[in-house]
């Protein structure tokens, strides 16, 4: 349940909870999913964003996440020296994502020759649903640490996920399955954790036989 | 304590003899598990950034995102002594006009409860400091404001894009003017009233800034939320009653809020949007920034 605090706060840099706190609370997630800053980035701006991205600051308050900044930082406002600073390189381009929330973002990373790509819409009030991660559909509000798993669709592939998860004592807050392909036996595993999980944990189930592919997001949310 | 409406933490205010603040606290700790001193020590940081916002901008001519609106709030400093409201509603006005052209000018605020209406809680709160209540009243009163924000985020809404701007300003407005019916030392009743007759008066308010910005008419929108907020806890604390019950009310709005076609939910479609001095000013702008 919404806490009191998220109702005479947060702290944010202006002027819209929807247009630059949750703008910038999806790009955090994809700052958070390449852990670390993007030598380039591509903002596919939907709907509402596509229209008033300038005038409500959307376009820096993307960019100020990708670029690690806090959600109440000062340099929001400043965000594309920030970037240039960075030397990071950016542009905003129009799409049409379909039957998707108007305040829609695709946000399209490389870091060291590899490319992610987050799809995430501001909900209002600063909250966020991301809902592809590098083409696997998801239902995320950030809040968790989150673990994304692309494993084979045999008996017992999940089962042996999670014993490295309990193995570490690390408690699943939430999960979301889906089979991807039948075809190509392959599932996806979306687990939300209560607690954030070391480097040590994430190797180790990357190297495991059903795993074909892990990535991990540290939660979004700020003390 | 399965509380979601006000008059459940009055109730419980009039059986224990707690101070409605205290009820509150327990209320937050049994839903989201944060213990009391913690959601205060976090409250006294909303508020000091509240306090800090004004000062920063106090009287400064201020550059907005698309330059509708950023040097009211300096104007009204300087004609604040010739008021003919009154020194004390005329520094709320222009307190919460200053946040809100600080916030269209992307600086650092407080969203209490959104962006688009944050001047009206401290426009209140810190015009009640300048006059004299101690900063402890101040953060049980924010407190209190929490309260009514989030039995209306219970049963309504407040986001403009979902019920208009009664459930912004109109929010804001009722939990401005809650919050200073506690610092005055008000009931629980009278802070539940003065809630009441703010969401009513701005019942049906519509969320149309000019081209989807906040700034025109939200940063205006702002003092007048202030000004209601002290109207009404001065109403409240004079013994005036809402005939219908603050919860009530708040179902009101989410129903009138439903009700509420879309191109008046914050799209920038009607209203003082579809005016022709609006429109031609989108124009403008949008030829300015094409992607």
């Amino acid at each position: 349940m919404l806490s009191i605090l998220e109702i005479i706060g947060p702290t944010m840099i202006g002027p819209s909870s929807s247009h630059t706190l949750g703008a910038m609370r999806i790009s955090r997630f994809s700052y958070n999913l390449i852990n670390g800053i993007p030598s380039r980035v591509t903002f596919y701006l939907h709907g509402s964003f596509q229209d008033t991205y300038i005038g409500h600051g959307t376009w820096l308050a993307l960019l100020a996440g990708v670029c690690g900044l806090r959600t109440d930082d000062p340099k929001v406002a400043k965000a594309d020296e920030v970037a240039e600073e960075l030397g990071l390189e950016y542009e905003y381009r129009p799409i049409d994502l379909g039957d998707v929330h108007p305040n829609t973002v695709k946000i399209s990373t490389e870091k060291n020759g590899i490319h992610h790509e987050v799809i995430g819409s501001s909900i209002g009030g600063g909250r966020i649903r991301i809902n592809s991660v590098d083409s696997v559909e998801c239902d995320l509000d950030g809040e968790y640490p989150t673990l994304i798993v692309e494993n084979q669709d045999v008996p017992g592939a999940l089962e042996s996920i999670i014993s490295v998860l309990s193995f570490y004592g690390v408690n699943i807050a939430k999960m979301q399955l889906k089979r991807e392909s039948v075809y190509l036996r392959k599932a996806s595993a979306m687990i939300e954790l209560d607690s954030s999980i070391s480097q040590e944990i994430l190797e180790r189930i990357r190297k495991m036989d059903v795993v074909n592919s892990a990535l991990y997001v540290n939660s979004i949310m700020e003390e | 304590m399965n509380v979601n409406r006000f008059k459940e933490l009055i109730d419980i205010c009039e059986k224990t003899g707690e101070p409605l603040d205290k009820v509150v606290l327990h209320w937050e700790m049994l839903d989201s598990g944060l213990s009391p001193e913690k959601v205060v020590k976090k409250t006294e940081v909303l508020f000091d950034v509240m306090k800090e916002s004004y000062e920063e901008n106090r009287g400064k001519n201020l550059k907005t995102l698309v330059g509708l609106t950023g040097d009211n709030a300096k104007k009204m400093l300087d004609y604040l002594p010739f008021a003919f409201t009154g020194e004390r509603v005329f520094q709320a006005v222009t307190i919460a006009v200053t946040i809100a052209e600080s916030n269209a000018s992307m600086k650092r605020i407080v969203a209490c409860p959104t962006g688009g209406a944050s001047g009206v809680v401290p426009g209140v709160l810190l015009t009640l400091e300048k006059y004299g209540t101690k900063r402890e009243k101040l953060i049980s009163s924010l407190i209190v404001a929490g309260a009514i924000g989030k039995v209306i985020s219970l049963h309504a809404s407040l986001s403009g894009a979902q019920h208009g701007c009664q459930a912004e300003i109109g929010s804001g407005t009722a939990m401005a003017a809650g919050a200073a019916v506690y610092a005055m030392d008000g009931t629980p009743q009278q802070v539940a009233d003065a809630a009441a007759l703010s969401l009513k008066s701005l019942m049906g308010l519509v969320c149309d800034p000019v081209g989807g910005f906040v700034e025109v008419p939200c940063v205006k929108r702002n003092a007048a939320g202030a000004a209601l907020a002290l109207l009404f806890a001065d109403m409240a604390r004079a013994g005036v009653k809402s005939v219908v019950p603050f919860d009530e009310v708040v179902d009101a709005m989410a129903k009138v809020g439903r009700m509420m076609p879309e191109s008046l939910r914050e799209t920038g479609k009607g209203g003082i949007a579809d005016t022709p001095t609006a429109k031609n000013i989108v124009d403008v702008f949008s030829r300015k920034f094409k992607i």
